[in-house]
């Protein structure tokens, strides 16, 4: 039977939720061996929310030098020695900013193979689906190896709860820096902004937004949703949002569960960032708007008018 | 300096894509491009050795029409090209690097080297950690910010949420650009001409004394992703629209 590890991710302290479905998509393997592990946060706070979802075992790893919050290098050199220790068949994770980062590095440091960005493992098999070409098409790749690694799309795998008694471990990593790489300075923009790439609801403005402040619109409607909002590249050249808000082919590319596009004409380049979403709900003024030829769900309005009165219905049935 | 930036030559995220047997594509019928994100590493390097002199070399890994590329980086004011020739449409990123590394480290030595932060094609993201590794350099990928002071690198990079690092990573490195590092120049007609008279060297893979079989990965299966067939349309009034799309995202999809 498989002994998988879980690099769970945390911010300022909290474990993200994007985290359940990697768990989630860990237990479907059929392993029952479940080990999360923690770079930062604290195990003992974690604990009770991990064993939820199933971890049987909640590792806290810690280094004796350096400090692996501004060291890629030694988080993934730490992380490699605690696949060593626990002797884990595969690692898991979030194909998040920081995960995609930390498993790439750990895959080449010790050459293994990785799939970044995948939506669904077979480990009995050794196979796993990821999109290639930008959506246009579903990969099936073979993998083999003794110890493999996999940074899980956000939201690919729905988080389903099955609750253990999860027991804490520390396990302290003999690694070194190499010293090569270090963060110098971590910005934040606004402390309680949803990642894009990491959102479960997106709603996004297109170029007739007009301006930044209408912007609020969008995010009243989204905070109800539990998601954030997101721009076109149309609306982003306007300076109507940052480009950190742009989705699309030189943008980001985000999958979540509902995409709600507000005044997009669905250009390809676009659809290139967020055609993988589960459900995508189109808002616009012209009926023969290409965006409807492909998505799922339309009305036919102004997104002024239409988004009010989806956040008051929100208001009232949520 | 001496700055070598891997391009990938890739199918346009515009066209389209025909699957062709189990897990190939009819690449003969589809529009190619250097890589996007590669762009922005070719650029970054051009405007590093207008400034301080040096060389810019393109280096390539891929079939014989892969030379487009390595012509269109060159049409961007790189000096010239390496390209890695192989047989196959697919090559794993492990195998790739391998051979990126030894074509650079045979040709001379990196001041720096850039790459893309991702092919669109395959979507790998993780070939220039490889070859970072294989080259025994540091990496930081994402990178839409770059200074240089005291041998070293201050790259920034955007970590989601609208959050920011900025990082120090010393000389030479492995730097995967991303859009916001700069603006990729349009080559002028002028510059098209001239970089066809610019060199190629033509490696084949197997000269490098990289062997291609028993990837750890491979493609086993290609398959189309079915397109949407058009929206399912709510009508009447505003607010009777939007109560149904509530009542739709609540009750049949289960998404809110
Ligand atoms: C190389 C390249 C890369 C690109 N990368 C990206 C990318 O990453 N992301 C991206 O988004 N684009 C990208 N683009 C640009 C893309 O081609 C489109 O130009 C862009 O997406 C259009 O943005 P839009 O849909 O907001 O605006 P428009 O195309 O102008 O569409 C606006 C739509 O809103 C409707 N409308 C108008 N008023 C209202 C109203 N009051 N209420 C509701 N609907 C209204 C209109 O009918 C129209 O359909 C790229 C282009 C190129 C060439
Ligand atoms: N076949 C290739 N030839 C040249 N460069 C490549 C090749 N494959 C990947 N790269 C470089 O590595 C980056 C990351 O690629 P990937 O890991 O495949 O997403 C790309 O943006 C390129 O700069």
């Amino acid at each position: 039977m498989a002994t998988i590890g879980v690099l769970i991710e945390t911010e300022e302290g909290k474990v993200k939720e994007t985290n359940f479905g990697v768990l989630t998509a860990a237990r479907q393997t059929g392993s029952d061996t479940i080990i999360a592990l923690l770079l930062d946060g604290s195990a003992d706070n974690a604990k009770d929310v991990l064993g939820q979802y199933g971890a049987g075992k909640v590792v806290q790893v810690s280094v004796s030098s350096g400090d692996m919050s501004t060291s890629p290098d030694l988080a993934a050199r730490a992380l490699a020695a605690a696949i060593e220790n626990f002797s884990l068949d595969a690692l898991f994770g979030l194909a998040s900013a920081i995960g995609r980062d930390l498993f790439a590095r750990l895959a080449a440091l010790k050459d293994l193979p990785l799939v970044s960005d995948c939506v669904a493992v077979d480990l009995a098999a050794k196979t796993v689906k990821k999109s290639h070409f930008s959506g246009k098409t579903t990969a099936t790749i073979k993998l083999s190896a003794e110890v493999l690694l996999f940074a899980l799309r956000p939201n690919a795998v729905e988080a389903v709860e099955a609750p253990t008694e999860a027991a804490v471990e520390t396990f302290a990593a003999a690694v070194e820096d190499p010293g090569q790489v270090k963060v110098v300075e971590t910005k934040k923009e606004a402390a309680d902004s949803v990642d894009l790439t990491e959102a479960a609801v997106i709603v996004t403005g297109g170029r007739p937004i007009a301006k930044a402040e209408n912007y609020k619109i969008l995010e009243e409607c989204a905070h109800l949703l539990g998601g954030t909002i997101g721009a076109s590249r149309a609306a982003v050249d306007a300076g109507f949002a940052p480009h950190s808000m742009q989705v699309g082919q030189t943008g980001k590319t985000v999958s979540p569960r509902l995409y709600i596009g507000c005044g997009l004409s669905g250009s390809v380049q676009h659809f290139a960032g967020m055609k993988t979403s589960k459900v995508i709900v189109a808002i616009n003024t012209d009926k023969d708007a290409p965006i409807f030829e492909k998505c799922d769900y339309g009305i036919v309005g102004d997104l002024f008018e239409v988004v009010p009165a989806l956040t008051e219905v929100l208001k009232e049935k949520l | 300096m001496q700055i070598y930036v891997c391009v990938k030559h890739v199918p346009d995220t515009a066209a389209n894509i025909k699957v062709v047997g189990e897990n190939g594509f009819d690449d003969a019928g589809c529009k190619f491009v250097a890589n996007p994100y590669d762009e922005y590493g070719v650029e970054q390097a051009v405007q590093l050795v207008e400034k301080n002199g040096g060389e810019v070399i393109i280096v390539t890994l891929g079939k014989p029409a892969a030379v487009a590329s390595i012509r269109a980086a060159m049409a961007m004011g790189a000096h010239r090209g390496i390209l890695v020739t192989v047989e196959d449409q697919f090559v794993d990123s492990q195998i790739t690097a391998k051979a990126l590394a030894a074509a650079i480290g045979q040709d001379g030595k990196a001041d720096l080297i850039f790459t893309g932060k991702g092919a669109v094609d395959t979507e790998g993201f993780q070939t220039l950690y490889r070859l970072a590794a294989a080259m025994n350099l540091p990496v930081v990928n994402e990178i839409n910010k770059m200074d240089m002071a005291d041998g070293k690198a201050i790259v920034g990079r955007e970590i989601g949420g609208g959050a920011r690092e900025r990082i120090e990573v010393s000389l030479p490195c492995v730097l995967g650009a991303t859009k916001g590092l700069n603006d990729p120049r349009y080559p002028k007609f002028p510059d098209i001409m001239k970089a066809k008279k610019k060199p190629v060297k033509e490696i084949a893979m197997a000269d490098l004394g990289i062997c291609a079989d028993a990837p750890a990965s491979e493609l086993l299966k290609l398959e189309k992703v079915p397109e949407r067939s058009g929206a399912k349309m709510l009508e009447g009034d505003v607010r009777q629209a939007v109560e149904e799309l509530v009542r739709v995202l609540k009750e049949e999809e289960k998404v809110i």
